[in-house]
């Protein structure tokens, strides 16, 4: 369960990470809740959450890398 | 033996050929035959049939070949090439000669290479490389996705492009490999194994179309048996539709085209995620908005309670426990009651700050059960009469039945 207590900034979220908290937060707002404030301040993150994926999800850009021996480097595709 | 003038039976020449016509194509060897040999006297008139000679050292053969089949031929033929060619021998009534009628026609050797083919599927298939229940599934949801192919083939172009369409969230890390000639086995090979230790959720193996000789690589026993054995499930997509190699029996998953093989392993889109998302937000504004309402049933519950055991009653009522009353104020569940309905004026005060007729301005409607105020959120909790909440005011709905 996401807990309120001392939450990563939403900028340092992955879509990934994001994603899930939001799960866990709806999770618990539609189970059994009767703490007021404490609802409060998950629909807030809630909300923090989800801004935070339509913003990746707009400025998603494909990410493609090559192997090279050992490392990794980034894949050129205009000159291929 | 001296002929007979007056035979039992007089032949035209129409029903002896008819006769020999029936003999050669009522044979079942002859109606599928493959016939090797080198091609001469090649001839493609203007009507799009291809007319040729077979010939070997001793004996040659009239081979036609008719549009249909013509059109779907891979190679370019030319005098003096060594080819294979399938079909049947049937006459031609008019010029008094058997002919093979060609379906197929393949270079000299691939022949050969299909017998390696089968006799290694045998081999592989025996050992049980290509059991179904070797298959993994396919994620639905790949964040890393690996590719291996040629950097600089078209099959790279067109699987960055579906994956680029269809999910850009991905990531892709890609193992260039040769994917022909003598070097390209081991290179996969390698390949398949550089990227397993990056962990990928799936691996796509790839390459565009080509003959039968430019895809043996994935016909390689080494590189069939390091698909089989990846850790990461593998999608194979090689060549055309209509080609298959062993690679696409060994793979978790076969796609007919590379581009196929991207959008298998991308089955959820970014549409899919934006709609997924949308389903959250709704539910996170629809769940609080509930909870606001439970809140404010409590709360008349409590004021109500509270009237009912208001002091002044009391005092009206008995005088005397006035002391005693005053005394236990400070503990009593009056005041207690007293302390939780500031707390929560004070929670609705918040949340009214939070304002939900924002998100009302926006279009959402929020629904509530006109007999108990309960907001809908939840087909089931429908009741005939309910109240549409939008930004401006209210009114009343009737469930259809």
């Amino acid at each position: 369960m996401a807990k309120s207590s001392s939450p990563k900034p939403v900028e340092d979220l992955t879509y990934e990470q994001a994603l899930a908290e939001l799960e866990a937060i709806v999770s618990a707002l539609e189970g059994e809740q009767d703490q007021l404030e404490e609802s409060i301040k998950l629909f807030e993150r809630g909300q923090a959450l989800v801004e935070r994926c339509g913003e990746l999800l707009e400025a998603a850009q494909l990410k493609v890398r090559q192997v090279a021996g050992d490392s990794i480097i980034p894949f050129d595709e205009e000159s291929s | 033996m001296q002929p007979s003038l007056f035979s039992t039976q007089q032949w035209t020449v129409t029903r002896l050929t008819h006769y020999i016509r029936d003999l050669l194509e009522t044979d079942v060897t002859l109606q599928d035959v493959w016939v090797s040999g080198e091609i001469s006297n090649l001839s493609r008139p203007a009507s799009g049939h291809i007319y040729f000679t077979l010939k070997d050292s001793s004996a040659s053969l009239r081979c036609i070949m008719w549009k249909t089949g013509a059109a779907r031929l891979r190679l370019t033929l030319k005098d003096g090439m060594a080819v294979e060619v399938h079909g049947k021998i049937g006459v031609y009534d008019a010029g008094g000669q058997y002919q093979l009628y060609a379906d197929q026609i393949r270079p000299t050797g691939e022949g050969v290479l299909y017998q390696e083919f089968m006799r290694l599927k045998a081999m592989l298939e025996a050992e049980g490389l290509f059991d179904p229940e070797r298959k993994r599934a396919i994620p639905e949801r790949s964040r890393l996705i690996g590719i291996i192919t040629s950097s600089t083939g078209a099959a790279l172009r067109d699987m960055l492009s579906a994956i680029r369409r269809r999910n850009p969230l991905v990531r892709v890390l890609l193992a260039p490999a040769p994917v022909q000639g003598d070097e390209a086995p081991p290179k996969i090979v390698a390949a398949l194994e550089s990227l397993n230790r990056r962990k990928p959720d799936v691996i796509l193996l790839a390459r565009g179309g080509g003959s039968i000789e430019d895809l043996w690589a994935f016909n390689d026993e080494r590189v069939v048996r390091a698909v089989a054995n990846s850790s990461a499930p593998v999608i194979s997509g090689v060549g055309h539709e209509t080609d298959f190699t062993l690679c696409d029996f060994a793979a978790d998953l076969r796609a007919p085209t590379p581009t196929a093989a991207a959008e298998l392993a991308t089955q959820i889109t970014i549409d899919d995620l934006r709609a997924e998302l949308d389903d959250y937000q709704t539910r996170l504004f629809s769940s609080t908005l509930n909870l606001v309402a439970v809140q404010r049933t409590f709360l008349s519950a409590v004021s109500a309670r509270l009237r009912f055991v208001s002091p002044e009653r009391r005092i009206q009522s008995d005088i005397q426990h006035l002391d005693d009353l005053s005394r236990r104020t400070s503990t009593s569940i009056v005041y207690r009651l007293q302390l939780q309905v500031k707390h929560i004026e004070g929670t609705q005060q918040r949340l009214d700050a939070l304002n939900p007729l924002a998100v009302l301005r926006r279009g959402y409607a929020v629904v509530t059960r006109k007999d108990d105020g309960r907001v809908v959120s939840h087909v089931s909790q429908a009741a005939d009469e309910m109240r549409v909440r939008v930004s401006d005011g209210e009114f009343e709905v009737r469930k259809k039945t």
